[in-house]
């Protein structure tokens, strides 16, 4: 495996880590600040509850999301050189503004957050918790409005002189539609997310008979949120396709199989067999439907990959332009429909929990347990998916991914570098789940502090929170 | 894009050459004394609660510190693009080496105190430990390395699909790891670890009351002194070999040792907050002073007679760093005002007689949580 194939494994493998913490940091930063303010709209102390127990996990979890993102930061230069260089005046903007407008933004307010219960008037205290839950969302809208660039750049010039592309429209860069779809999409999947996870938490607590009155409202609300984002999720991904389809026809086509043009065009449910129709074992479509998640009507022609692939051949020279197609398949499909069990579970519990039932039901159980896990696999579906179809672009239509490799990076080195993070976020990620579990198995405090913002200014009162 | 001086950097390019460096000033600053304070924990922290303390006067902050170093490297990635592709993929073992320091510490910081278990409190303190010496050492031996200079290779540029292909060519990092490990720049690194060393001790005598305070009181002078050693042979070394015989770069040289040594006296007279920005002071000025004498290169060849990586050879267009300008100065009022304020919140001082159940691991309590 050369150093091109090596580097794209290691981003591959950091990213989707780096992805694994992110949604439950985004959506869980919006629950719990919407728990705290419902505690303090209502002094109801199971919303303290549910604030300190939830506001638990998204700590251990939030920790790790920023260490992993530090290594994103730098993994551009290190590893994929040429590609800094030649589109550091487009995709460098962005990630600095992220770091100036959003990341301070979180990091700073989060601080406050965590151990400021005691020094802060209450309505300013709950200000932070929102200050960082719009942080980390502000901060999804800047590192999606730079991939969005790979995906389809506008606002540059190709400077022929310096082999570089250069920026001409800021504006027109950070809010194309491809960014802003990609952002409601990536946040509402991460309210999915955040929102399975509190209804599939609530739901374990409730059936073992733990926190009673908490459980009962956040398993509730839990379920809404995942099923409110769980619409979103639906209709940004629909508007997503149809971008998809003008700016990045072989995506589609990919995401499908699709390996003829056709009008209509079949969406495929699934294929068991070769993929190209040579030799399926079994094979559902759905007529017509591709040409509706295309266009809106069951009629209109969807380009298939042989066509687009002579097509490319034409307009850049010969190569190969056709990304990875099981994987770019399969892809799509877990995305969708992990996610849609996510919205399915959330559906059923609040059937099982209508009117303050206890549910009993042993299945329900098990499906609390796993849910949290499948709407987040599903959004790593969805990166690998639009990621790995958009090969062999690293900025699609401008600059192959061979391309942007760092030259001067050996094997050797990346062969380090790989091994090392690989190993080192699985251990990591071992061992904040070990403090996941063990904190849902705590459970919330049975008996929570009903001011804890009283304060005193003697000096050695002991700390309400500490390290 | 090497080339050899004279070059004619514009007003923005300088405007933004400065701002990386006010940008790395706030973060050894910031950041500096995290690093301090980590090294310390074995050593000032001898009972679990010095321990949950020490790491608590970080804990409001450590976090906001270490985006001074994101938004650093992202601004260089913005700014100034092939510096950031060919620093960040030269130096790409230190580098690897900071990452997985910045990664242990950091969660270290979060996880330490969540079980009670002493093995699993002293496996982060080495990780806080090894996480904080790392990054403090090795910042110092690629801020020298940039300064001293490196030799470049030529790659060439690959063509655009659909526009004519000319050969160009890109300049790499053309050294080894081991070539970073010279002796001026290992002086370097000594030189940040003991500067950061001493500052956490500053900050926390600023912070802390009772036993920690006295200790980190009693080892300022100590580490200080021995400090103040390595800066100078580390500062004039770089002065007199790779300023390029700039004269005023010997200005905050010497204002550097002087605020260093008032800051010591400052300690030694209890004044404690005095003692932390004659510290952060002395920090600016070495960071000053070393930008400086790379002006007008970003990365310098080893070999001055050869052309280098300069300001402008390293530079995006005016347009991207006007958008960027606009931004800083909108965006960097506001964050230094709202970092401020977190400082002005948590300014109460802490002892280890503040910590609640030093001993239990938060995981470990049964009922009533915090």
């Amino acid at each position: 495996m050369g150093n091109l194939d090596l580097a794209r494994w290691q981003f591959g493998i950091t990213t989707v880590y780096h992805f694994l913490f992110v949604p439950i940091t985004i959506g869980l930063s919006f629950l719990v600040a919407g728990m705290q303010t419902a505690w303090v709209r209502t002094d109801n102390p199971k919303w303290l509850q549910a604030t300190k127990f939830f506001g638990k996990l998204f700590l251990i979890n939030f920790a790790m999301g920023v260490v992993t993102g530090i290594v994103q930061e730098f993994q551009f230069g290190m590893n994929w050189s040429d590609y800094s260089r030649f589109v550091g005046d487009i995709f460098g903007a962005p990630l600095a503004i992220e770091a100036l407008l959003t990341f301070f933004l979180e990091s700073t307010f989060l601080g406050l957050w965590i151990f400021g219960w005691d020094r802060l008037p209450k309505k300013l205290h709950l200000a932070t918790i929102w200050a960082a839950a719009i942080g980390t969302a502000m901060s999804a809208y800047m590192i999606l409005a730079a991939n969005a660039f790979m995906q389809h750049p506008v606002g540059y010039v190709y400077n022929p002189a310096t082999k570089r592309a250069e920026l001409v429209d800021f504006f027109a860069m950070l809010f194309q539609n491809t960014a802003i779809i990609a952002w409601v999409h990536t946040v509402s999947s991460a309210f999915l997310v955040a929102g399975a996870l509190v209804c599939g938490i609530s739901a374990w607590l409730l059936m073992k008979g733990r926190a009673r009155e908490m459980a009962s409202s956040t398993v509730t609300m839990g379920a809404i949120v995942a099923i409110v984002a769980g619409v979103f999720v639906g209709i940004s991904g629909d508007a997503d396709a149809k971008i998809m389809v003008v700016q990045q026809p072989m995506k589609m086509a990919a995401a499908e199989a699709l390996y003829e043009t056709a009008a209509p065009a079949p969406f495929s449910l699934f294929t068991i067999g070769t993929l190209d129709g040579s030799q399926p074992l079994l094979s559902v479509d759905i007529p017509g439907a591709l040409s509706f998640l295309a266009c809106g009507n069951f009629t209109c022609e969807v380009q298939g990959i042989n066509n687009l692939q002579a097509q490319y051949e034409q307009t850049y020279g010969p190569g190969w332009y056709t990304p990875n197609i099981p994987i770019t398949y399969w892809g799509f499909r877990l995305m969708i429909g992990l996610g849609m069990i996510a919205v399915l579970f959330g559906m059923w519990a609040l059937w099982a929990t209508r009117r303050e039932r206890v549910p009993t039901n042993k299945w329900f159980l098990r499906s609390a347990i796993v849910m949290p896990f499948l709407p987040l696999l599903g959004m790593s579906a969805g990166w690998i998916f639009t990621e790995m179809g958009r090969q062999p672009w690293i900025v699609f239509g401008l600059m192959k991914t061979a391309d942007g490799v760092s030259p001067g990076v050996g094997v050797a080195e990346v062969i380090t570098s790989l091994v090392v993070f690989a190993l080192l976020y699985g251990a990591l990620a071992v061992v904040e789940f070990g403090l996941l579990l063990r904190t849902i198995k705590q459970g919330p405090p049975e008996e929570v502090p009903t001011d804890p913002y009283e304060r005193s200014d003697d000096q050695d009162q002991p700390l309400t929170f500490a390290y | 894009m090497l080339s050899l001086p004279p070059v004619e950097v514009s007003n923005l390019q300088l405007l933004w050459f400065c701002l990386i460096a006010v940008l790395w000033i706030g973060y050894f600053v910031l950041e500096g004394f995290d690093y301090g304070v980590g090294i310390l924990l074995p050593v000032i922290g001898k009972t679990e609660a010095e321990r949950r303390a020490m790491v608590t006067t970080l804990g409001p902050v450590w976090d906001g510190n270490e985006v001074w170093l994101l938004t650093a490297g992202g601004a260089t990635f913005a700014a100034f693009p092939q510096w950031y592709a060919t620093l960040f993929s030269g130096f790409y073992l230190p580098l690897l080496l900071i990452l997985v320091a910045l990664i242990l510490r950091g969660v270290a910081f979060e996880y330490r105190s969540k079980h009670s278990s002493a093995k699993w409190r002293r496996n982060w303190d080495i990780a806080i430990v090894v996480g904080s010496f790392l990054p403090a050492l090795l910042w110092g031996v690629a801020f020298a390395n940039i300064v001293r200079g490196v030799t470049f290779a030529m790659t060439p540029i690959a063509g655009i699909p659909g526009q004519p292909s000319i050969p160009g060519e890109s300049p790499i990092y053309g050294g080894t790891f081991f070539d970073l490990l010279n002796p001026y720049a290992l002086v370097g690194g000594v030189t940040t670890l003991l500067l950061f060393v001493t500052h956490g001790a500053i900050f926390l005598s600023l912070k802390t009351n009772g036993t920690i305070r006295e200790r980190a009181h009693a080892l300022v002078p100590k580490v200080g002194i021995t400090a103040a050693v390595f800066a100078v042979v580390f500062l004039v070394w770089s002065q007199l070999a790779y300023s390029g015989g700039k004269l005023w770069t010997w200005v905050p040289v010497l204002l550097a040792a002087v605020c260093w040594l008032v800051g010591l006296g400052m300690d030694r007279m209890k004044r404690d907050g005095w003692a932390f920005v004659f510290s952060a002071v002395t920090l600016g000025l070495a960071v000053i002073a070393l930008f400086g004498m790379l002006f007008p290169f970003v990365m310098p060849n080893i070999d001055r007679a050869m052309p280098g990586l300069t300001i402008p050879g390293a530079s995006s267009t005016p347009y991207t760093l006007t958008v960027m300008t606009w931004v800083a100065l909108i965006m960097t009022p506001i964050v230094l005002c709202y970092q401020a304020w977190t400082y002005w919140v948590f300014r109460k001082r802490l002892s280890a007689d503040m910590i609640p159940d030093p001993e239990v691991g938060s995981l470990d309590h049964v009922g009533v949580g915090s």
